[in-house]
C-alpha cells in the first residue's frame, strides 16, 4: 500500500485550529507520504482555503453537510470512516476534538490506534509517551494494517503556509446518527493568546489561594502577551477554570517560556510542559520538585516577586 | 434490569515513580503499589451515585486482566458496586480487543449506561470508551465533568479544550469520566468484610468469543529525555535579566 495519509482538520467553522498545521509536520515526517487534509463543516470554503495553504498538503478535501455543525464524534467518525478506504494513514490532533473522534474512527475502520505520536521511525513504527510522559513506547503496526493516529501537538512544529493545494468536494453517502445532540457551550471568551499556541504561558497554582489571588497573573501575562494557564489544584479549588488545566489530563503545551508560579511541580504537570523551550519556577518551598526541570529558578513569595516583575518590563 | 456496567483497569499507582527497565523491555511493575485506574475510580463512584439516586438498579464492575486483578475488583466491591467479571487474560491488552470483551458482556447485560475512565494512566491510551461505542454504535459522551439522567436520555456535560460543552445523548451509551465529575468515597472496613461475600465470576476470552489480537508492538521501553537543571537566582532583578539575556523578554 503506498503511504495515502488523511488528515482531519480541527476548526471552529470560520477558523482552522493551529493543532491542524503540526498534524501536517507529523505526517511529513513519514516517508513518500502524499497527504489530504478533510474539512467536514457547514460551509468548508473559509477552513479549506486556510487548509490549502499548509505545505505539504496535496489536496484538500471538504464535506459539507449541515450535521456538521457541532464537531460531534458519533457524527463526524461514519463520515471519516467513509472517506478512508484509500489512505493507509488516518491523523488527527491529539486535542479533545481528535481523541473523542479518531478513537471512534478506529474502532468504525476495526483498524490500530496509535496514541500521541511523538516522533515517526518509519510508516509503522512511532514513538509515544506513555505513564504520563515518564517512559517512550516504540510501537510497530502491523503490516498491512491501517493506521489510525493522534498527533501529540507540541512534539511538533507548525508547517508553514505559502502552500496552494487544490480544493475538491467529497460526496459521502452515509446515514448520520441522530443519538447525540449539540445543546450548548460555555467557552470563557478572552482576548489573551491562546493557550496551546502562545509562545509564552503563565501558570499559577494552588499557592494563588483565590481567583482574586489569579488577577496577578493576568496582570502580567498581558504586560507580556502571554496566555494564562493553571494547574490541577488551582482548576479544582476553582480559581481557574477547567480549559485553563496544563498537565497529563490537561493541555500538553510547548511555549517558547513557561513560568510556573506557585506549582509544586507534580509529574502530571511536568507531563503538560516537558517541551517547553525555557521554564521559568518561582516557588517559595526550594525543595520543590519544579526546579529539577526549571532552567531558571527563584525561591521566595511570589506575592512579593511578581509586583516587583511587572514593574521591571 | 436498569444496569450500569464499569470498566475497571488495575494499573501502577499514580504516586509510584516509575522506572524503565535497563534493557528496555518495559517499566518496572514488580513489588510496585497497584491501584484501580483513578479515572475509573470516579466512573464507579458516578454509577453508585446514579444508583442512590434511583437511576439504576445494580452497578457491575468489569475488568479483563490477570488474576491479580481480583484485589482492585474486591476493592470496587467494597466501594458498593453490586458484582464483578473478571475477564482473564494475561499480557498486552489492546484496546480494541478490551473494547470487544466490553461489547459482549453489554450484549449479555444489557445496561442502560457504561461508564469508564477516558484514559488508563499506563498507556495513555484513552481509546476504549469510543472504541465501544463505535462497536456498539451508540452515543459516546467523553471527558464528563457532570452527568444528567433523564428518561432514556442523559445530558452531559464535557471537558473539551475550549470550555466546557453539553450534549444530550439517547441511552444507552458510553460516558467516559474527566477528574472533576465527582470524588470517590473512602472504602470503609466493614464494606471489606461484606465485599468478600459478593458475586465475583471469573470469564475467559475464548468463553466470549474474543482473541486476543496483537496489532501494536511494543518494540522497545526508554526513559524520556532529561531536562538540564538550571539555575537559582536570587531575585525579581536577576529574573528579568536572565531572561532578557535568552532573548525572551
Ligand atoms: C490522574 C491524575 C491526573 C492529574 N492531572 C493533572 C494535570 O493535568 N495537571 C496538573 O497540574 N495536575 C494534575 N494532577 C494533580 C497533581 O498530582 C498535583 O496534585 C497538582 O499538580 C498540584 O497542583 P499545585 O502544584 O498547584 O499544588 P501544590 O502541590 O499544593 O503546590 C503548591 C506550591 O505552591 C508553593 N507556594 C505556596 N505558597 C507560595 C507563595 N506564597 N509563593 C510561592 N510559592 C508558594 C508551595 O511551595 C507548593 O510547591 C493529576 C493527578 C492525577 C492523580
Ligand atoms: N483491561 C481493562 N479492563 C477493564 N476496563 C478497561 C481496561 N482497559 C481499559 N479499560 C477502561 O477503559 C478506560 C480507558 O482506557 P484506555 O483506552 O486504555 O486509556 C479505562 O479508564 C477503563 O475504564
Amino acid at each position: 500500500m503506498s503511504t495515502r495519509i488523511l488528515i482531519v482538520a480541527e476548526h471552529d467553522g470560520t477558523m482552522l485550529n493551529p493543532s491542524t498545521a503540526k498534524c501536517v509536520t507529523c505526517a511529513r515526517a513519514i516517508d513518500g507520504a502524499e497527504i489530504t487534509l478533510v474539512v467536514c463543516a457547514v460551509n468548508a470554503a473559509a477552513v479549506a482555503a486556510q487548509a490549502a495553504q499548509l505545505v505539504g498538503v496535496n489536496r484538500v478535501l471538504t464535506v459539507e453537510n449541515p450535521a456538521n455543525e457541532h464537531a460531534l464524534a458519533a457524527v463526524l467518525a461514519p463520515q471519516i470512516a467513509a472517506l478512508a478506504g484509500p489512505y493507509s494513514h488516518v491523523l488527527g490532533p491529539s486535542t479533545t476534538f481528535g481523541k473523542d473522534l479518531m478513537a471512534r474512527v478506529s474502532g468504525l475502520l476495526d483498524a490500530p490506534q496509535v496514541s500521541d505520536i511523538m516522533a515517526v521511525d518509519s510508516p509503522t513504527r512511532f514513538q509515544r509517551p506513555i505513564y504520563a510522559g515518564n517512559a517512550i513506547l516504540t510501537v510497530e503496526v502491523a503490516a498491512g494494517s491501517k493506521v489510525v493516529g493522534t498527533v501529540r501537538t507540541a512534539s511538533f512544529a507548525a508547517a508553514a503556509t505559502g502552500g496552494a493545494a487544490p480544493i475538491e468536494k467529497a460526496a459521502v453517502n452515509v446515514e448520520l446518527p441522530q443519538h447525540t445532540r449539540f445543546v450548548s457551550i460555555s467557552a470563557a471568551r478572552s482576548d489573551r493568546p491562546d493557550l496551546q499556541s502562545a509562545a509564552r504561558v503563565i501558570s499559577g497554582g494552588r499557592a494563588l489561594g483565590s481567583a482574586e489571588g489569579f488577577k496577578i497573573l493576568y496582570a502580567l501575562a498581558d504586560k507580556l502577551g502571554a496566555a494564562v494557564g493553571a494547574s490541577r489544584a488551582a482548576v479544582d479549588a476553582g480559581y481557574a477554570p477547567n480549559e485553563m488545566q496544563v498537565g497529563q489530563t490537561g493541555k500538553i503545551i510547548a511555549p517558547e517560556l513557561y513560568v510556573a508560579i506557585g506549582i509544586s511541580g507534580a509529574i502530571q504537570h511536568l507531563t503538560g510542559i516537558k517541551d517547553a523551550r525555557t521554564i521559568v519556577a518561582i516557588n517559595k518551598d526550594g525543595e520543590a520538585p519544579i526546579f529539577e526541570v526549571a532552567d531558571i529558578g527563584l525561591v521566595g513569595d511570589l506575592f512579593q516577586i511578581i509586583p516587583e516583575i511587572e514593574k521591571l518590563i | 434490569m436498569k444496569r450500569i456496567l464499569v470498566g475497571i483497569k488495575r494499573v501502577v499507582d499514580y504516586n509510584v515513580r516509575i522506572r524503565v527497565k535497563p534493557d528496555g523491555s518495559g517499566v518496572i511493575t514488580d513489588g510496585v503499589k497497584m491501584s484501580i485506574n483513578p479515572f475509573d475510580e470516579i466512573a464507579l463512584e458516578e454509577a453508585l451515585r446514579i444508583k442512590e439516586r434511583g437511576g439504576a438498579e445494580e452497578v457491575v464492575v468489569v475488568t479483563v486482566g490477570p488474576a491479580d486483578c481480583q484485589q482492585q475488583l474486591r476493592t470496587a466491591l467494597a466501594m458498593g458496586a453490586d458484582r464483578a467479571l473478571l475477564v482473564q487474560a494475561d499480557g498486552v491488552i489492546e484496546p480494541l480487543v478490551t473494547a470487544r470483551v466490553l461489547l459482549k458482556l453489554v450484549e449479555r447485560e444489557q445496561p442502560l449506561l457504561v461508564i469508564l475512565g477516558k484514559q488508563a494512566i499506563d498507556d495513555d491510551n484513552g481509546q476504549t470508551g469510543q472504541l465501544l461505542a463505535a462497536l456498539w454504535n451508540r452515543p459516546q459522551a467523553t471527558y464528563a465533568s457532570k452527568v444528567e439522567l433523564q428518561e432514556g436520555s442523559a445530558r452531559v456535560t464535557r471537558e473539551v479544550d475550549a470550555g466546557l460543552e453539553t450534549l444530550e445523548i439517547d441511552l444507552p451509551a458510553v460516558i467516559t469520566t474527566d477528574l472533576r465529575l465527582n470524588e470517590p468515597r473512602y472504602v470503609k472496613l466493614p464494606d471489606i468484610m461484606k465485599a468478600k461475600k459478593k458475586p465475583l465470576d471469573t470469564l475467559s476470552l475464548s468463553s466470549l468469543g474474543v482473541e486476543p489480537r496483537v496489532q501494536l508492538k511494543a518494540v522497545s521501553f526508554s526513559p524520556p529525555a532529561q531536562r538540564q537543571k538550571g539555575v537559582l537566582v536570587k531575585d525579581a532583578a536577576e529574573l528579568v535579566a536572565a531572561l532578557k539575556q535568552k532573548g525572551l523578554l
